[in-house]
């Protein structure tokens, strides 16, 4: 399986996404953002990090960035696209993924381990995974998700929500939402679930001795459901 | 020519950081405040000398780019 990880002035996640993929089987090129052409690839990823200093509002300009002309195109054409953290800011404001995500509620930046409940698993994604609970770490100062009514009526009525902020013990609620996202939402999809956005990094946990291993049964399984 | 725009959150969507003026307005004596919302402002620079045009322009540079429809509002000025 191929993947492909776009480059940004000022990712600073694709290295580990880099990482994380090969380590789970994929053939991984690093791609430039002002590059046209997508090398032949099973999977997109847009990595975390601080694209073009998050000016204007994060993940605006990286929207318009070269490369993302053929990620859009790729995207639409049914191709797996992820984006993680700024790769999901980007992915809103393309317009690929619906919402926005916003200024954390509280005003600061978060860095920790949350856990994050699995919404749905009709898609590639999550398809297979036997756990409902994954732990994951965020890190951001703009992850609060929010949508319109209607868009969110739309994600809901599609089972478009992809993960949701829980507790330990998997109840999505005020106090496991870390950063006033609508509904604890922490990832969705477009409709037909080939784009994915989230702002929990599966790639930061994927060594059992380092962090703990719910990234790597993600990218266990998102590889095994592309065979 | 120099357009200006002003991007403003819309009615209703959260701004944690016009809360925390706001609050710290109150904090310094400022008792009458109720409420500040915290927006952008952009002098935008065109080669264009016809203003409706110019203007029209903006506009599409504003749905476009410099705001984002889902939560913010533009005013041409």
């Amino acid at each position: 399986m191929k993947s492909s990880v776009i480059i940004f002035p000022g990712s600073n996640c694709d290295r580990d996404m880099d990482v994380a993929l090969k380590k789970f089987g994929f053939k991984n090129k690093m791609v430039w953002h002002d590059d046209n052409e997508l090398p032949k690839s099973d999977l997109i990823v847009l990595p975390g990090g601080f694209s073009y200093g998050d000016y204007l509002r994060c993940g605006s300009i990286a929207g318009k960035s070269n490369i993302i002309k053929s990620v859009i195109k790729f995207a639409q054409s049914g191709g797996l696209v992820l984006g993680i953290c700024n790769g999901f800011q980007i992915l809103t404001e393309t317009g690929l993924l619906p919402g926005i995500l916003q200024q954390n509620k509280n005003i600061e930046f978060i860095c920790k381990n949350v856990h994050v409940k699995v919404a749905d698993k009709s898609n590639k994604y999550f398809k297979n995974i036997k756990k409902e609970i994954l732990e994951l770490h965020i890190a951001h100062n703009e992850g609060n998700y929010f949508c319109s009514n209607n868009d969110l009526k739309f994600l809901e009525d599609n089972n478009q929500i992809a993960v949701k902020y829980c507790n330990a013990k998997g109840n999505c609620n005020l106090e496991s939402n870390p950063n006033g996202a609508l509904k604890n939402i922490a990832g969705v999809f477009n409709k037909e679930k080939n784009i994915l956005g989230m702002m929990p990094h599966p790639e930061r946990m994927i060594d059992k001795y380092l962090s703990g291993e719910d990234g790597a049964l993600f990218f266990q399984n998102l590889i095994g459901n592309l065979g | 020519m120099k357009i200006k725009v002003i991007v403003t959150l819309k009615e209703g969507v959260l701004d944690p950081q016009g809360k925390a003026i706001q609050q710290t307005l109150n904090g310094m004596g400022f008792s009458s405040v109720n409420q500040v919302r915290q927006g952008k402002y952009f002098d935008v620079e065109v080669d264009d000398s016809d203003e409706t045009k110019a203007k029209e322009k903006v506009e599409d540079m504003c749905k476009k780019l410099l705001a984002n429809l889902v939560i913010e509002d533009y005013k041409i000025i």
